[in-house]
């Protein structure tokens, strides 16, 4: 028991100067550095948001970059008639209906139909208001308001943060167990008395309306955006990478995962130009052989080896 | 008036009328056993009963309420419960938070968290599991595997138990013990349907046995009407001989 406690505390501690360090980057690192981490930043939202539905239930969802570019088209929309704040949790939201509405005919499909129809989601959307913004705007693409670095980094951060204590929040309530039951056994689930659909439309929109809110602050960062940039299939794959390879099932695997794969983009990007999709390539498959349980599972394994019996819970 | 009450009940897969035209009635707090040859359609009987499938005409009523339109959850939320003959638990859970869900989604209305820990822990108590609480589910044996489902079931706080198989591939001194637990879920107060193979536990456990055959239904009454009925010694023991060899 005491155990338990103390060892809660040191997590709780070293979550906490983590997070003071960071909030207080924009005070002494470089510009560069601050973009980088907002980078970091909204990688580790998308992941963790992803890993919040498709983790425990196992319906794969390649809609990402859809929920993404909502949040960005709202800011471009919206972004010079209401003030920052008010403008996220608009993307947040048109996310959240965005996904329920999906949610509701999609989440029906099993298997690879879901992670099809999620991923056509994308492209449907990219199509539409590529369409819309031709015939009736006249025009492809539009300026958003630009807001300083420090501003996008700290929106990011607390972003992040009302993330992780909701993921938090919803893993330890019974929900959270009926999730995980669902990617166990669906039809057992529904027999047990779970309203298996509703559990999972609502999941689903919740995990969307971060990733809504995410593109909604990242999208003054762009000042310039179109259909194409706002929906980079993109940003689909690289949590579904990032989640895989930090580890899904621990909260702070998608977290890790989308830190060493930001990095790593932005390190190979300015060193190998060319073949950082290939090298990139080369890590996932290496990683997805050797390490079943991400990195964190790794790292877990790694260190049960060294400690030995007496520090193994069982 | 009948738990449970099934008028004109119907399926069809493609041509093959799964379950025919079946009437039945459970009446409270007994153990119907219900029997027949594979593919006699006693999972499919059970399927329609518990909204796994909708019947293509007919209608089930549950202590006098049409549940025929019904979906699984609410079924199981009115106190009808069941387990599945090739058993559907949650592997990579504990044994523990399998019960856990039952409980916590299971009854009518909002459960506090402390009752169902203990609706949960009881339960498990209840069919013997409790040791097992903390290990993860796929490690359990097959026998207690069906346990762990029945005491999921339970934790729902059922008024009508539907046990699917849960004696097969289980060895004697398991079928024994998983008589017992029958008797023990009837002594609750909680009326039991279950279909089985394993002739010894039908004749002494159920007070009343009900027999399927090509989707119909061809007999019904005590074990001992239905032992020395002449169609049911032809149609089912007489498969039940082959079948048995294979
Ligand atoms: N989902 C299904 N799709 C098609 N045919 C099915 C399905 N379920 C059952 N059947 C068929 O219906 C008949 C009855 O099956 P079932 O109810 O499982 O029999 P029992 O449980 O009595 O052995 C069998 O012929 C079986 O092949
Ligand atoms: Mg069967």
């Amino acid at each position: 028991m005491k155990k338990t406690t103390s060892k809660r505390m040191f997590t709780f501690g070293l979550v906490l100067l983590i997070l003071v360090l960071a909030a207080c980057a924009p005070l002494y690192a470089p510009v560069y550095t601050v973009i980088l981490l907002t980078s970091i930043l909204m990688y580790m939202t998308i992941a963790v948001s992803w890993a919040l539905f498709s983790g425990p239930t196992g319906y794969i969802s390649l809609a990402s970059a859809a929920f993404f570019g909502a949040g960005i088209y709202t800011s471009a929309i919206l972004g010079k008639a209401l003030p920052l704040p008010l403008v996220i949790v608009v993307g947040a939201l048109a996310s959240f209906c965005l996904a329920l509405l999906v949610g509701a005919l999609t989440l029906r499909l099993k298997g690879i139909y879901f992670v099809m129809f999620t991923f056509g989601l994308v492209e449907l959307l990219l199509h539409f208001i590529l369409w819309w913004e031709v015939t009736i705007c006249g025009t492809t693409g539009r300026v958003v308001p630009p807001a300083g670095n420090a501003t996008v980094f700290y929106a990011m951060l607390i972003i992040l943060v009302i993330l992780v204590l909701t993921v938090f929040i919803i893993r330890r309530s019974r929900y959270g167990l009926a999730l995980f039951s669902i990617g166990e056994n669906e039809e057992a689930a529904a027999h047990a008395g779970v309203h298996v659909t509703v559990l999972k439309i609502i999941i689903f929109a919740v995990s969307a309306l971060f990733m809504g809110a995410a593109g909604a602050a990242m999208a003054t960062r762009w000042t310039y955006i179109d259909p194409r940039i706002a929906f980079n299939p993109l940003i689909s794959f690289m949590p579904v990478l990032m989640a895989i390879f930090g580890g899904i099932r621990p909260l702070y695997g998608p977290i890790i995962g989308a830190a060493i794969f930001t990095y790593l983009e932005e390190f190979l990007i300015t060193r190998f130009p060319y073949y950082y999709m290939l090298i990139f390539g080369i890590i996932m498959v290496v990683a997805i052989l050797y390490m079943p349980d991400g990195l964190v599972g790794l790292i877990q394994r790694l260190w049960k080896g060294i400690s030995g019996r007496k520090h193994a819970d069982t | 008036m009948p738990i449970l009450e099934g008028r004109g009940v119907t399926r069809y897969f493609g041509g093959l009328a799964a379950v025919s035209d079946v009437d039945f009635q459970v009446e409270q707090g007994e153990v119907l056993g219900l029997i027949g040859p594979n593919g006699a359609g006693k999972t499919t009987l059970f399927n329609l009963i518990s909204a796994a499938l909708s019947p293509r005409s007919g209608s089930i009523t549950f202590r006098g309420k049409e549940i025929t339109d019904l979906k699984p959850y609410q079924i199981c939320r009115m106190g009808l419960a069941r387990t599945f003959q090739t058993v559907k638990i949650f592997g990579n859970m504990s044994v523990l938070d399998n019960v856990l869900l039952g409980a916590f989604f299971g009854g009518e209305g909002r459960i506090a968290s402390a009752d169902a820990a203990e609706a949960a822990a009881s339960a498990l108590e209840f069919v013997g599991l409790a040791e097992a609480a903390a290990i993860p589910a796929r490690d359990l044996t097959l026998a207690n595997q069906k346990r762990l489902e029945v005491a999921r079931a339970l934790a729902t706080r059922p008024e009508l138990l539907l046990l699917d198989e849960m004696m097969e591939g289980l060895n004697p001194t398991e079928v024994n013990r998983a008589m017992g637990l029958v008797k023990m879920i009837q002594d609750k107060g909680i009326t039991v349907v279950m279909i089985e193979h394993v002739m010894k536990a039908i004749m002494s456990v159920c007070g009343r046995i009900m027999v399927l055959h090509h989707g119909a239904k061809i007999a019904e009454g005590t074990p001992q009407e239905v032992s020395t009925n002449r169609t049911v010694i032809e149609v089912y023991f007489g498969e039940r001989a082959d079948a048995s060899d294979s």
